[in-house]
């Protein structure tokens, strides 16, 4: 599965849901499909796209969130999950898409390759929903049943590592910012 | 232990009054009253952190999602979240409410806080960002009150250093 077929899958299902995503591939994959006002790309920090959407999630309650993140980006922030784990937001979806390297910078492998396993991170870590897809179709069902599930879920999906020619897109850092936070003055 | 708990007090009075409705942090010895009165108030959400940088990300999501937040941490979990605040809040142009602990300054004596202590200062000027120290209770509601509208108005992080004077009472 790449993940630009895993984010097309899915795109349809992110209508309600504030959308935050990691740099790089992501970015750029999920701008290529159609970017959206609930749409928004943390362009650094890496590995703070879990928090930030804890943030979110937290803070409004009703609002669905879907955070996609990385492997590298998890690894970078691995007690990110334990806090994810203790609030356990009933209202975040967190995607993992693993392509077991640090693909935005050379493709140098990460550890998720050889014997560290996300999913089981995850679990251990206590989110209470996890998976580890590794097919468009498991990916788009799995996805669909975290959003009904009511329920903190991560879910590893392993993709290709592949991405995207480039990462630099003409939608401004600040502009995606703004937008993004009129949007859930709104919601 | 000496920690001040009326000052304390009067610092999360203070963070109350201007709406903070989140607080994340990583307990040191100076913030167990402030954690402990997070934690008991209806009204405000405390997120325990695992590292200080989490709560740059969580107070991101939390001023995007429209609710007033602050962070609680000591000089050395601010030197560990500089990244998340140079690369998040301040590429991003979020405000940051950051109290911060200044363990390491005069009358220190525990040897490993000493480091820290002596950068903390240099390293939040050389990041440009706004900082006053919290040294008399007198002033704390309105310094408070100032740093949070600052950083609102520029989009950009605030510290305020709660100082010695402030959080600690020596035996006599």
């Amino acid at each position: 599965m790449t993940r630009l077929d895993a984010l097309r899958a899915v795109y349809d299902q992110l209508d309600e849901c504030a959308v935050v995503t990691i740099m790089g591939a992501v970015a750029a994959e999920l701008q290529s499909i159609g970017h959206r006002p609930n749409f928004f790309y943390l362009q650094h920090a890496m590995g703070l796209a879990s928090s930030l959407g804890l943030g979110i999630a937290l803070s409004k309650p009703a609002v669905p969130v879907v955070v996609f993140d990385g492997d590298g980006s998890v690894l970078m922030n691995l007690g990110g999950l334990s806090t994810l784990a203790r609030y356990r937001p009933k209202n975040l979806v967190h995607v993992v898409f693993d392509n077991e390297s640090l693909l935005s910078v050379g493709g140098f492998p990460t550890v998720t390759g050889t014997c560290t396993r996300l999913a089981e991170v995850a679990a251990a870590a206590g989110v209470p929903r996890t998976a580890c897809v590794s097919t468009v179709d498991d990916f788009t069902r799995e996805f669909a049943a975290a959003r009904k599930a009511a329920e903190l879920t991560t879910l590893v999906a392993k993709v290709e590592a592949v991405g995207p020619a480039a990462f630099v897109t003409d939608l401004g850092l600040l502009e995606n910012r703004f937008q993004f936070q009129r949007y859930l003055q709104t919601r | 232990m000496p920690v001040s708990a009326a000052n304390s007090q009067i610092v999360f009075d203070a963070l109350k009054s201007c709406g903070v409705r989140l607080m994340s942090a990583l307990p040191e010895t100076w913030l167990v009253h402030l954690v402990r009165l997070a934690d008991a108030d209806p009204d405000v959400t405390l997120v325990r952190l695992a590292k200080e940088e989490e709560g740059v990300g969580i107070s991101m999501g939390a001023h995007l999602a429209g609710v007033k937040s602050a962070m609680l941490m000591q000089n050395h979990g601010f030197l560990a979240a500089i990244n998340g605040v140079v690369s998040g809040a301040q590429l991003y142009r979020i405000p940051l409410l950051m109290l911060i602990s200044d363990r390491g300054s005069f009358g220190e004596r525990d040897p490993w806080q000493t480091e820290g202590g002596a950068v903390s200062e240099a390293v939040l000027n050389a990041l440009r960002i706004p900082t006053m120290r919290l040294d008399d209770p007198a002033k704390v509601a309105h310094r408070i009150r100032q740093a949070q509208t600052l950083a609102l108005s520029s989009n950009k992080p605030v510290a305020l250093l709660l100082t010695r004077d402030l959080m600690w009472e020596e035996a006599t």
